[in-house]
């Protein structure tokens, strides 16, 4: 799945985001997964999604430099997959 | 070595180890101690 | 940004952020709650399976009350633990089952609870189709009455079946139909997945532990090597579709690991409360040496996950030990520390079962050396009214293991015998 940076997210209201000294944990009651966020960045980038016009924007806001941003988008790509993770309407 | 088993959401164009992912998937069913 | 201390240093990648590492290699810091747990409401059951890993059937006089449960609800909330397994002991015979459900998932708790479907009528299914955070799992232990029966007493096989119809009458899809796999039952494993179709249930398969009563029949029981390995091929063989609550991570040694967190969680991610509030690292490890302490205590359940001795022991990184130079023994982490534990088999050495063929060898020595009782459970409700079963100080000699069928066989089939087909149990029953 090819995701697009450049749309607005958040994440689903049925999530649980629980950080961890490793990262954070994300359960969807919905779907009963369990999604591994593995360091502190993703987290930073998953929490602010609803923050800003884009996921680039959370992203480099979040300190993501810009050779980063394909494994970033791998991620939430895995996340959006799931359901952890939907597009909104930006305001 | 086994591999911590993925949800395979690697593209093809860049074959990445588990190590390298960024987020991973697990079932809720999946921790051992709970029957 | 907090760099976990044992983030890898990444080769030259351009300005990438070091590789995340291992899932399993991050738990190392350990986790500020469980994610999901075993809470076992009460020791009273209406069964008395040959094989039950809390020695349930009487009901203890000192099990939490209803607000001392509320309480736990409230701390697990606030922990945000995610999930709970619901069991027992037979959940459903609490009087203030229902209520404490309708408090977890109003409290933000998912909760499954594992019954062997006495009391689920057509209301009770009724009931359970309206809630979305509410998942069963029925217990059943044969695909026929015969061998279901022979485990888990007369009826229980009509009482799992009659609850699975009124599930699937009230619409309820994808409650859990979950096995102990035995000898008796491997043959049956298509079986199973049969009557999972039929009642719209997801198939769930787990391990057998010489655990409780378990210890008691784990010599009749426990698959024999050959029966593993057709296990492990036919779960490779149904991915996801088949659950098994990463209980065979042990088998993985045979090729790649099944899903799952492949790793031993008690006290790591998982743990046990049980219905007087002790908690065990985990609910096949009910004995006084895997206690962390009881919800009860002044710092409550929070306290005892975060400052437990024990559980900080169990959190320290696993260097292997005896397995250390086994090539598998990164897929198969040495296997299930109760398994170990019950069976008087070191825990930094290899699982009774272990698919090398190791834990046959480790088990023989503890035959041979005499007089070195292998552990009881410290904890024992069984009704009186089963078999009774030898106490620990009782000094029993019981030969665990067929001697070797030629001492230089260093094949773990030597002297294997198939099963006979029509699955006849030498265990106890009532």
């Amino acid at each position: 799945m090819t995701f697009d940076l450049d749309r607005a997210w958040r994440v689903d209201p049925r999530v649980s985001m629980r950080p961890e000294p490793f990262g954070a944990l994300l359960y969807h009651f919905g779907t009963r997964r369990l999604s591994f966020l593995k360091n502190q960045t993703v987290l930073a980038v998953v929490r602010s999604l609803a923050d800003h016009p884009s996921a680039r924007a959370a992203c480099l806001a979040s300190g993501v430099a810009e050779a980063e941003l394909p494994a970033y988008a791998r991620a939430l790509a895995a996340l959006a997959d799931s359901n952890m993770i939907t597009e909104r309407i930006p305001a | 070595m086994a591999e911590v088993p993925t949800t395979g959401h690697e593209t093809e164009t860049e074959a990445l180890t588990s190590d390298e992912l960024l987020v991973e998937e697990v079932s809720i069913d999946g921790m051992c101690g709970v029957y | 940004m907090t760099v976990a201390p044992d983030m890898a240093v990444a080769p030259d990648t351009g300005g990438k952020a070091p590789a995340p590492g291992k899932l399993t290699d991050l738990f190392q810091l350990g986790l500020d709650a469980p994610i999901c747990l075993t809470w076992e409401l009460t020791y009273a059951c209406n069964l008395s399976c040959v094989h039950c890993l809390s020695s349930s059937g009487r009901r203890d006089p000192r099990e939490l009350t209803t607000a001392e449960c509320k309480s736990v609800i409230d701390t697990l909330e606030r922990m945000q633990v995610f999930y709970v397994n619901i069991g027992g002991g037979e959940p459903t015979v609490r009087p203030d089952f229902w209520e404490l459900v309708d408090y977890a998932t109003a409290h933000h708790v998912g909760v499954k609870f594992s019954t062997n479907g006495v009391r689920l009528d057509a209301a009770a299914a009724a009931r359970l189709a309206a809630s979305d955070y509410v998942d069963v799992q029925i217990s059943l232990d044969g695909a026929t009455r015969e061998v279901n029966d022979a485990v888990r007493g007369p009826g229980s096989f009509d009482t799992a079946m009659r609850a699975m119809g009124n599930l699937r009458d009230a619409g309820f899809r994808g409650f859990k139909l979950s096995v102990v796999m035995t000898r008796q039952n491997i043959p049956q494993i298509e079986e199973f997945k049969a009557i999972a179709e039929e009642y719209g249930a997801q198939l769930r398969l787990t391990r057998l532990r010489p655990s409780g009563r378990g210890a008691d029949v784990w010599d009749e029981l426990h698959p024999l090597p050959a029966q593993q390995k057709q296990l492990y091929d036919w779960l490779v063989g149904h991915g996801e579709q088949v659950l098994t609550g990463d209980s065979f991570f042990h088998l993985s040694a045979f090729g790649g690991a099944l899903p799952g967190l492949n790793l031993c969680g008690a006290g790591r991610v998982v743990c046990l409360i049980d219905p007087v509030g002790d908690v065990y690292a985990c609910p096949f490890a009910i004995h006084e040496n895997f206690l962390a302490g009881n919800v009860r205590e002044t710092g409550g359940f929070e306290g005892v996950w975060k400052t437990s001795s024990l559980f900080n022991d169990l959190r320290k990184p696993d260097t292997g030990g005896a397995c250390k130079s086994c090539g598998f023994y990164d897929s198969c982490r040495g296997g299930c520390m109760a398994a170990k534990f019950f069976t008087g088999l070191p825990l930094d050495g290899p699982d009774p079962e272990c698919v090398q063929g190791y834990g046959e060898a480790a088990l023989a020595s503890v035959s041979a050396s005499a007089g070195l009782p292998v552990p009881r459970p410290s904890v024992d409700h069984s009704h009186r009214t089963s078999p009774s079963r030898p106490r620990a100080s009782v000094p029993v000699t019981i030969a665990r293991r067929r001697p070797p069928a030629h001492d230089c066989d260093e094949s773990p089939l030597a002297g294997f015998e198939a099963p006979s087909p029509d699955g006849a149990s030498g265990g106890c029953c009532r």
